[in-house]
């Protein structure tokens, strides 16, 4: 394998991560408020939808993202509604919200563009477009680091730079700020939160409607910036190898940068080789699918280091039993 | 006390449901600009006024009878098995296997150890999550989600790198032998002078779906192994107490469930397409969710609720055959069926206890 194509598999990396990502900080910040999330593809389905869709009409690639963030919050709101106020079971109302994505974008889709439940391709300023940054034609000609800068580094659209800020933004906002102190606590304990005057309720829905703007960037970035458009199911399961990868990093922002780096890699190798052949040892492309599920169930088993998720996760907060 | 009659939490409680899920549905299709009573009744004439229409319903019926006591006897040891799906999966394989290498002489032979094959490697597919979830806490509906995943990729190796006969492009298994054909409602029930169930896929699966149910009844209320089950699934601590093994009531509560959701695959593979296909299950095995949570994870519940959303598959393929409404209308009504028979199941009980509390009060 030659140094092109070696750039050419990260950069695919990079390209397939950053739904991955967004999405696991979503499920992050639920989480760690106690709120579990299996809905996360649901919503990034709805977002990309809805994204596609308004930015076909307008146009406008922002108003279209606008709308991809306004559609997944709404999906936050029903999980909130469900899970928070109802106090129902997190799961089941994650589950309902995967399938209402499912139906409604195809529904809708026929409806507003009669195209079989996809949008039509998105052109010109619909679309998120791929940054130059400086220099990157300049250093082309560098060794080494030229491609490396011009081709990995440069060239992707702004939602993969803000992507990868919202990372360290994540761990800030969760480690050094009061607003993250307490969103951790509502996850581990919310009665000692509840005994401080803090309301549980304010802060697990400011968690869910975290969860909505980022799941929202990640659906656009899909329709938007990864593809020129809707199809139905485009999610196509990221929303559960998000979920992998939040378990994997074991709910810890910077480790989620890994893990769903890790991810992209297995899908860009996936998608660009049909098998491996390990000397006479052929690896089929089918275990490369699996491969993030199966390491997701090995770190769940706790064989490698023990995931533990927040401790009062899954359970609704009842005030005075 | 008891808040409400046992009577009004099992039937008006899910049928306050279904009205929210049916007015929600109404509207829409309104906002697609349809008719909601022109699509009911369109649906009610595919699905219900001719016997190939009832064909179809009780096709689909029996897939969710099988998947929706999947999750039903998981939810009675507090467990929640999304991984139907996979199991279901996984059940194909055990049937394309033993149709395919075991030569049979008659279908009732066939039948009873098919049976057997599926529900073994739906019931192997659910063992490790079990296993996992019972000895390493790891929690079941994660596990099972994964297992789906990993479902789906061991059923496309076999049937693309292993199953598939030579020269044929398309990733399932050659036909399964004659011999392993079972009958269908056309074959069993139409007469000389009128045919009957024509065309359709319901066969004899369906009686073993009903069996299916009175065994899990017996299995739930009146076995031992029932009776542990349920303790568990009310309180842990307690059936500890008694002497009752977690890991234990885990694990074969888990593997019942898995081989009821591979038995499924009776119906579709063996019963419909005679052959192995790659999304031979059609996310029957999620389903079974909406179809547990609406018949309150009781037998008699599952059978209604199964022939509801069979009705529901059978007059949407209906709707997209003749109108705008595309299938996927269905799938909405099934979430909505989901959100308010179980997320937001206090929403719909809240009003309702307090109608019977003041009820109650007037009496005293």
């Amino acid at each position: 394998m030659d140094y092109l194509t070696l750039l050419q598999i990260l950069d695919s990396t990079i390209r397939l991560s950053i739904p991955l990502l967004l999405a696991c900080l979503a499920g992050l910040f639920s989480e760690r408020a106690g709120i579990f999330d299996i809905g996360l593809e649901g919503k990034m389905l709805m977002s990309a939808f809805f994204s596609a869709a308004v930015a076909f009409t307008t146009g406008s690639v922002w108003i279209g993202l606008l709308a991809g963030i306004l559609a997944s919050m709404s999906m936050s709101a029903i999980h909130g509604l469900a899970s928070i106020t109802f106090r129902g079971n997190q799961l089941i109302s994650g589950v309902a919200i995967n399938f209402l994505a499912a139906g409604m974008t195809v529904l809708i889709a026929q409806d507003w563009f009669r195209q079989g439940g996809r949008t039509p391709s998105l052109e010109g300023s619909a679309r998120f477009q791929e940054l130059t940054l400086p220099f990157a034609d300049a250093l082309r000609g560098v060794p080494i680091f030229g491609p490396l800068y011009a081709d990995l580094i440069s060239g992707h659209s702004i939602l993969v730079y803000i992507g990868f800020a919202v990372v360290p933004l994540s761990w800030w906002v969760l480690y050094r700020t009061r607003f993250g102190l307490r969103l951790r606590a509502v996850g581990e304990a919310p009665e000692a939160v509840d005994t401080a005057g803090v309301s549980v309720i304010g802060l697990r829905f400011a968690a869910v409607a975290i969860c909505g703007v980022l799941c929202g960037l990640a659906g656009a970035y899909l329709a938007t910036g990864l593809q020129a458009g809707f199809v139905k199911d485009m999610t196509a399961g990221r929303g559960f190898i998000a979920l992998a990868a939040l378990i994997f990093s074991k709910w810890r922002p910077w480790y989620a940068l890994s893990a769903c780096l890790l991810f992209g890699l297995l899908q860009a190798v996936a998608l660009r080789y049909q098998s491996i052949d390990l000397g006479g040892f052929v690896i089929p492309v089918q275990f490369m699918d699996a491969l993030p599920y199966i390491l997701t169930v090995v770190i769940l088993a706790g064989f490698v280091g023990k995931a533990i998720p927040p401790r009062a996760g899954g359970e609704p907060y009842v005030k005075e039993r | 006390m008891d808040r409400m009659p046992p009577w009004a939490d099992a039937v008006l409680v899910p049928l306050f449901s279904l009205v929210l899920a049916a007015i929600l549905s109404a509207l829409v299709i309104l906002a697609i600009g349809e008719s909601p009573t022109q699509a009911f009744w369109l649906m009610v004439d595919g699905a219900l006024m001719r016997s190939a229409g009832w064909g179809y319903t009780l096709y689909y019926a029996t897939n969710f009878i099988f998947t929706g006591l999947c999750v039903a006897v998981a939810f009675h040891a507090r467990m929640f098995n999304i991984g139907g799906e996979g199991q279901a999966m996984i059940g194909g394989l055990g049937v394309a296997l033993a149709c395919l290498f075991i030569p049979f002489p008659h279908w009732i032979i066939a039948l009873l150890f098919v049976t057997v094959a599926a529900g073994v490697f739906g019931a192997a597919w659910a063992l490790i999550p079990a296993y996992l979830q019972a000895t390493r806490g790891s929690h079941i509906v994660i596990t099972t989600i994964m297992f789906n995943f990993i479902a789906a990729a061991v059923l496309n190796y076999f049937l693309v790198n292993l199953l598939r006969p030579p020269g044929s492009m398309d990733p399932a298994t050659a036909n399964f032998p004659e011999a392993t054909h079972l009958p269908t409602f056309q074959e069993m029930f139409s007469t000389a002078e009128t045919t009957l169930f024509r065309g359709s896929p319901a066969n004899v699966t369906f009686f073993l779906a009903i069996a299916a149910c009175v065994v899990v009844w017996y299995l739930i209320w009146r076995t031992r192994l029932g009776y542990e089950i349920r303790a568990f699934g009310h309180s842990e601590t307690a059936a500890r107490y008694a002497g009752i093994s977690p890991v234990r009531i885990t694990v074969v509560s888990m593997l019942i469930s898995g081989a009821l959701a591979g038995m499924m695959a009776l119906n579709t593979t063996m019963g419909e397409a005679e052959r192995l296909v790659m999304n031979a299950t059609e996310g029957a095995g999620f389903i079974g969710i909406a179809v547990a949570l609406m018949g309150r994870s009781h037998p008699v519940g599952v059978f209604l609720a199964a022939l509801l959303f069979g009705f529901l598959y059978q007059g949407g393929a209906e709707l997209a055959l003749w109108t705008d409404i595309p299938r996927e209308l269905i799938v909405v009504i099934q979430a909505l069926v989901i959100l308010f028979t179980g997320a937001l199941d206090n929403m719909v009980r809240m009003p309702l206890e307090k109608i019977f509390l003041s009820l109650r009060r007037k009496e005293a």
